[in-house]
């Protein structure tokens, strides 16, 4: 692997850019791995790099059935933060804070991870107490909230609308301040490039269509490029994770729905954090080539068709345009759709699934992406153990059976009315 | 945004409607805890065809069993349900 | 003639004329600077696909950046102004990042940067800033933008001949037609090439479409295809930064079709060669654009570069206009273009420009191996025509290659979608060889992206196209790649060794070009598409000048303070006169539903986890409702008002989310049931009279002895029927008065005035939240979060033990019985008070064990108390815990109670 650094760019500058190397091979597949991933997404690959480079395992491959990283992780917001109220998630996603800011180094890719701040908007004193009660509870175990008074609000972000008379009047803010951005595609390029450079095999374009059984375990996988023999057999295909666990036979506590995001033509900085509300289900965010980046509530009903409703974008629009009056004269330039895997509890799951063997990582709803660093180190260290990593103990397949479920909005099974 | 035919108005757009849940997580009312359990915690969610309970909310407001392809939104069927469904 | 500006210099356009025809008109050849080298840039197209010619137009909120040139009809006092230079456009400093260019490959900044994210930030602020175009307003638009609804039988979209002709066809069979066109004139390709049809014929088509009832719409893009056939059309009613002439700037259309028929066209391609973005290169139907509808001849001396047919129409077209043409490179080989009258050189591909204060001067190309030169100020090309397949690839279509024509055409669709005329149909042209010189050789002018850079990702891997798209950032300009695509995917294949069908193809996605936000919010974006829903008593309540409280889609009086007092003082002058004396309060929102049936009862008890059959007429209790996974999501009470007849009350905050429960168990689970569930939220108003002399003032005002605590009567109050339950959240005596809403000020008046005669008090949320946590009685939203049990909030006792309710299988499960859960406790403050939202910990440092959910002061002894959920909080009573609020400062130290501070016998209900 050539090392990046502003070294080598000038050599490229001055030699054509002749000596650059492909990010990563393009091997054909073995017979055999100790560990196949299935899905070769952020999360996938970031699960080879760590199981490469923290367990020493290298005889991995991970099976993407198009390109890397063409997924959730190439359609997302790219938003970044751990503000969570419930202890499970706040922790979890903490610790994958943690790997962001120094992913960058750790990868010598850089992956763009920007702390510009992730805010939360409260627009009544009841918002402001939710507020203060979720930046409690991340603050007594160790993580960075702040609350924002108003004028605080209207400082870091002045084109937010601040009048009083406004439907939703902005009374203050929670900030996580390590909170911000990355560049989605990097991550998955900058896992990918450092698990190949590891010895990892990704192939891509290599769906996989069944699992080989032996008695009741898989030990390999049926994909339209041959049958690969495996030891182990991770699932890490987030919107599709029912499809594929399908083919083990397995139902899912989990409903794929459509997500859809936008971006606005590019303008100068207008937008300086990553602005969330409490009562607007809309998000924005402006990336660094100018796009203000736009995201709103799922379309609430089953589906795959990676399109979404112009309504539910249209509805987007207008909170996004309650909140910051001055885009109304910018124009969305493209919208896309992701298909996420809704969890009956809003929380990830992964972790051991009834068949010996296979493990499952999935069911992200629409925050999977800034999981990234977190999902693939806990989910490598089950794959390479068996077991689960006290960070993703709780997010067990079987904790909606048992009534362990883990839900954030305390709004139930239904992920409709999440 | 599709455009369902409610069995009772005709078809509607879809903004008219609301999805409830699929007919796979219908907990009936005598179920056993385990069956319960298995109806609301897992799914078929196919990529294809499936049977979807939606409710012409802003309209009739009766609630009704769509089987919808979920890759292209094709409806092959839009049935009431309840006493309305009958003769 | 108009008057117009363009960086605050005065000039003058014809009628008609783009933003783009009035520049060259005046002789303005460099409009706009690249995105990322900065580089001097002109006008390339006469259509919605420039991507160069971006200026911001429009003052104040009205002002519109990155608005394409050729996309803008001039009106008088246009002020537009070019972007992304400083200090001018003619002399932009960002330039230098040219000088840089061979350093900011593709890619680039994925491999520096590294350090801290502190660090990248620090890099990243100079990025932020350079990037961008234009500037986003800052002041509020002053315009409305409307949205419609329509249907047709017929949506043709494009009003060139085969979308005119298609759309007076199915108008002149009876067909309900909305014909679209997005320039503002109809057939607009006929005045370009006005041999094959004339504006005769397109003035009588348009006229014989608009009898038989046609709908035509200028200046309307249909810029999405979604599912079922529905359309969105984008219309602008005023051009933007013009003042609409009814306050309307532009309106969005959602049509449902029948049939939807695609005559969108095709759009010309660039070639690829050094320099090839240099202003004063240009597409060659773009040029005759200008040369035949806008009588503008933007150069002396053209070359014209082509690999078809379909350019020697521009050089007849400069010829006529008294241009010279220099010469005609024809990429094939002869004797193509022999008998055109114009020197053309054959197997001849260009090469390089050159150029001289921003303006073209000499071309250089290769003719059978041998570069020639020639002096130039204008240089057309035509490397082909990518069909509009974007509406046919959003509606779900698939394409097939048309190797003639070396580009995708639509084939099968899922959706009822046609495509005719030019888009279905390109015109052949000659494969031509790539490119010798890709380093300068642009193919995303707006991004400056190279076939260098398409080379580099080929190299490093970035192989699919999705991969390159990404990388190179190839196609992501506010043109979404109408220019580019082909450009990258033929040099995609060629790497790849296989044809362009071959390569892959990136997703089409909505927007067909760009969309303003405002249009897309449409009157929402005032009151963010959340209505609120008025009391009915709403005019009473503000005359008093209350603080009011959001809550759901409501607004309630939260307080009504007299005499300067603070939100805090007047609710606990309100809440003591409910203590004290009596107090008056709206609780209209109350979801509130009736039941009735011989099943009702049956029904209820699916729907409540308590008992509700054993209730005697006129009797009510206490309940809650579980979801189906056995927590706890509202609670509220129940009430037999006859046999058959009963009264179901719930939240607030929960009302939608109880009636859909409600409608789907009646409608979906018990259709055998006879029952009738119907929601009466809005029906009733409600009025609440609390406190020790609420009896006396209910007597007065019913004229008997009112109901006993938990039961119902029907009564009349000032000559209106109305329900009387006894009910109380307060703590004391109490009555809720249930009335038709439209008579509810009636009764509302008279209460009042019984009320006030006795010295009681008005009051608000705030005062009932006091009362109701010194009490007890739990909030869902705040105790009740959907995360508790009926065992956690103590509630266990009152479920109904022959089960049968939703929710009885879900509670069953292990978990829900372990040790280690949350459980409802009380809060005494031994010193502060007691922050709400606070989390409860052992220690200073430890991890939570709980929170506080709601926290009050004790209203008539004072101290702070409070409710909240504690780990196996019921065994905990005594402990002395921590409420600590570290992002507000506060904190106090509390003992562990039973969260009854306020007559746990329930004394004061009794007579």
């Amino acid at each position: 692997m050539s090392r990046y650094s502003a070294f080598s760019l000038l050599r490229g500058a001055l030699t054509g850019h002749r000596h650059w190397q492909p990010a990563w091979r393009d091997p054909e597949p073995k017979s055999h791995y100790d560990i196949i991933i299935i899905g070769g997404g952020g999360h996938g690959l970031a699960t080879a790099y760590y199981l490469a480079k923290v367990h020493g395992l290298t005889n991995i491959a991970v099976l993407e059935k198009g390109w890397i990283g063409g997924g959730n992780t190439g359609r997302n917001t790219t938003i970044v933060r751990s503000n969570y109220r419930l202890e499970p998630l706040h922790n979890f996603f903490e610790f994958g804070l943690k790997l962001w800011h120094g992913l960058s180094d750790e990868l010598n890719y850089n992956v763009m991870f920007s702390p510009r701040g992730a805010m939360f908007l409260g627009h009544s004193d009841a918002d402001m107490v939710k507020l203060a009660e979720r930046g409690d509870a991340m603050r007594c175990d160790g993580i960075d909230a702040d609350l924002l008074t108003r004028d605080q609000v209207a400082k870091l972000e002045p084109l937010l609308d601040m009048s009083r008379d406004a439907r939703f009047p902005i009374q203050g803010g929670l900030i996580q301040r390590r909170g911000g951005t990355a560049r989605h595609d990097a991550v998955a390029w900058g896992y990918g490039r450092g698990a190949d450079s590891l010895g990892v095999d990704i192939i891509q374009k290599c769906e996989v269509t069944g699992f080989v059984r032996d008695g009741g375990a898989v030990v390999g996988v049926e994909t339209t490029r041959g049958r690969i023999g495996a030891g182990r057999v991770g699932i890490c295909v987030a919107g599709h994770s029912g499809h594929v666990a399908g083919l083990a036979g397995l139902k899912l506590p989990v409903e794929s729905q459509t997500l859809q995001a936008m971006v606005t033509e590019g303008v100068k900085p207008m937008i300086n954090s990553v602005i969330m509300s409490q009562s607007l289900h809309c998000y924005i965010s402006q990336s660094d080539k100018g796009g203000v980046v736009f995201g709103g509530d799922p379309d609430n009903w089953p589906s795959y068709a990676q399109r979404g409703h112009p309504m539910v974008m249209e509805g987007a629009v207008a909170q996004g345009l309650a909140l910051v009056p001055a885009l109304s004269r910018l124009r969305m330039v493209r919208t896309w759709s992701g298909v996420t895997d809704m969890s009956f509890d809003g929380a990830p799951i992964i972790g051991e699934t009834p068949v010996p063997n296979l493990f499952l990582n999935g069911g992200w709803c629409y925050g999977g992406f800034k999981a990234t660093p977190a999902s693939g180190w806990t989910y490598a260290h089950t794959l390479a153990t068996g077991k689960p990593h006290a960070l993703n103990a709780p997010f067990s397949l079987d904790r909606f059976e048992r009534g362990a479920t883990i839900d954030e909005t305390g709004s139930g099974p239904m992920p409709n009315s999440r | 945004m599709m455009l369902i035919p409610c069995p009772h108005c005709g078809p509607r757009a879809q903004s008219e409607f609301i999805y409830e849940r699929t007919v796979d997580s219908v907990v009936p009312l005598d179920a056993t805890s385990q069956e319960a359990m298995a109806k609301l915690f897992t799914r078929n969610n196919p990529r294809g065809v499936d049977d979807e309970i939606w409710r012409h909310t802003y309209g009739c407001r009766a609630w009704m069993v769509l089987s919808r392809h979920r890759v292209t939104n094709e409806i092959s069927e839009c049935r009431a349900i309840g006493p309305e469904a009958l003769p | 003639m108009i008057n117009f500006s363009f960086d605050g210099k005065a000039y003058t356009a014809q009628v008609g004329d783009t933003l783009a025809a009035a520049l060259l008109r005046n002789g303005i050849g460099l409009v706009g600077r690249s995105f990322k080298y900065h580089r001097p840039r002109g006008i390339m197209t006469a259509g919605v696909e420039e991507p160069n010619a971006l200026v911001t137009v429009g003052e104040g909120g009205r002002a519109e950046p990155n608005t394409r040139a050729t996309d803008v009809f001039v009106y008088e006092g246009l002020v537009a102004r070019s972007q992304n230079r400083w200090p001018n456009l003619s002399f932009d400093i960002g330039s230098v990042l040219g000088l840089a260019a061979p350093a900011l490959s593709a890619g680039f900044y994925y491999k520096t940067f590294f350090g801290s994210a502190k660090k990248w930030m620090f890099y990243e602020y100079f990025i932020r800033k350079a990037a961008g175009l234009g500037n986003a307003p800052t002041q509020a638009d002053p315009d409305r933008f409307s949205h419609r609804a329509a249907f047709c039988d017929v949506l043709v979209v494009g009003a060139g001949p085969a979308g005119m002709q298609a759309a007076l066809e199915a108008a002149e069979s009876g067909k309900r037609v909305i014909l679209v066109e997005q320039d503002n004139i109809l057939g607009a390709s006929l005045i370009r090439d006005p041999q094959e049809l004339d504006a005769a014929w397109i003035e009588a088509t348009a006229a014989r479409i608009r009898a038989a009832g046609g709908r035509i719409l200028t200046r309307t893009t249909a810029s999405g295809y979604w599912e079922h056939d529905l359309v969105t059309l984008t219309q602008r009613l005023s051009e933007p930064g013009q003042t609409p002439d009814n306050g309307v700037a532009q309106r969005l259309w959602h049509v449902r079709a029948g049939q939807v028929i695609l005559a969108s066209g095709s759009i010309e391609r660039p070639m690829a060669f050094a320099h090839n973005d240099r202003p004063g290169v240009m597409l060659s139907q773009a040029l005759r654009s200008y040369v035949r509808r806008f009588g503008v001849v933007p150069g002396k001396r053209v070359v014209i570069a082509t690999n078809n047919d379909d350019a020697y129409k521009t050089a007849q077209a400069m010829k006529d206009a008294g241009a010279q043409i220099v010469a005609v490179l024809d990429a094939r080989p002869a004797p193509a273009g022999a008998n055109s009258g114009h020197r053309v050189y054959n197997n001849a591909i260009p090469l390089s420009t050159k150029g001289a204060r921003h303006c073209l001067k000499n071309v250089s190309a290769s003719v059978d191996g041998q570069t020639l030169e020639w002096d130039a100020d204008l240089l057309a090309v035509s490397g082909g025509f990518t069909p509009v397949v974007h509406l046919h690839m959003q509606a779900g279509g698939t394409l097939d290659w048309n190797a003639d024509a070396q580009a995708f055409v639509p084939a099968s669709s899922r959706q009822n979608v046609t495509t005719i005329g030019g888009a279905a149909e390109p015109q052949p042209i000659f494969k031509m060889a790539s490119a010798a010189k890709p380093k300068k050789s642009f193919i995303d002018f707006q991004n400056d992206v190279t076939l260098a850079d398409v080379d580099l990702a080929w190299a490093e891997g970035y192989r699919s196209v999705e991969h390159l798209k990404r990388y190179t950032t190839l196609g992501m300009a506010t043109d979404q790649g109408k220019l580019s695509n082909m450009a990258a995917l033929g040099r995609l294949a060629e790497k790849q060794g296989v044809a362009i069908p071959e390569a892959g193809l990136t997703t089409f996605r909505p927007p067909y070009t760009p969309v303003t936000m405002g249009l897309l919010a449409g009157a929402g974006a005032k009151d963010a598409g959340a209505h609120v829903r008025r009391l009915a008593l709403y005019d009473l309540h503000a005359a008093k000048n209350p603080i009011w409280q959001p809550l759901g889609y409501w607004f309630r009086p939260r307080a009504y303070p007299t005499g300067g007092e603070t939100l805090a003082q007047a609710a606990l002058r309100e809440a003591k006169a409910v203590r004290n004396n009596v107090g008056i309060t709206d609780v209209s929102t109350l979801a509130k539903f009736e039941v009735s049936g011989p099943d009702a009862a049956a029904f209820l008890e699916i729907i409540c986890a308590t008992t509700v059959s054993k209730l005697a007429v006129g009797r009510g209790r206490y309940t809650f409702m579980l979801r189906e996974d056995g927590f706890v999501f509202d609670d509220g009470t129940v009430w037999r008002l006859d046999e058959n007849r009963y009264l179901l009350t719930s939240s607030t905050g929960g009302a939608d989310r109880m009636a859909t429960h409600i409608s789907y168990v009646r409608q979906y689970l018990c259709p055998h049931l006879r029952v009738s569930a119907v929601n009466v939220q809005e029906h009733y108003a409600g009025i609440a009279i609390a406190g020790p002399t609420a009896k006396a003032v209910l007597t007065t005002l019913i004229g008997e002895e009112p109901p006993r605590h938990m039961s119902t009567v029907p009564a009349v109050i000032a000559g209106v029927p109305v329900i009387i339950l006894a009910a109380s959240y307060s703590g004391e005596r109490a009555f809720e008065i249930y009335i038709t809403a439209s008579d509810a000020a009636t009764v509302w008046a008279a209460c009042e005035a019984e009320v006030m005669k006795v010295g009681g008090a008005l009051y608000g949320l705030e005062a009932m939240e006091f009362l109701r946590i010194e009490k007890g009685h739990l909030v869902v939203g705040g105790e009740v979060d959907g995360r508790m049990t009926p065992h956690d909030l103590a509630l266990d006792k009152m479920l109904n033990k022959a089960g049968g309710f939703i929710g009885a299988s879900g509670l069953a499960r292990p978990a829900l019985a372990e040790a280690g859960r949350r459980q409802l406790v009380g809060l005494e403050a031994l010193d502060g008070d007691i922050p709400e939202g606070s989390m409860l910990i052992p220690s200073e440092g430890a991890s939570p064990q709980g929170h506080v959910s709601a926290g009050a002061f004790r209203i008539i002894e004072g101290g702070s108390v409070a409710l909240g959920q504690l780990v196996d909080g019921f065994s905990r009573h005594g402990e002395i815990l921590i409420a600590s609020s570290p992002t507000r400062g506060q904190k106090a130290r509390v003992r562990v109670v039973a969260p009854h501070f306020y007559d746990p016998a329930g004394e004061r209900y009794r007579d």
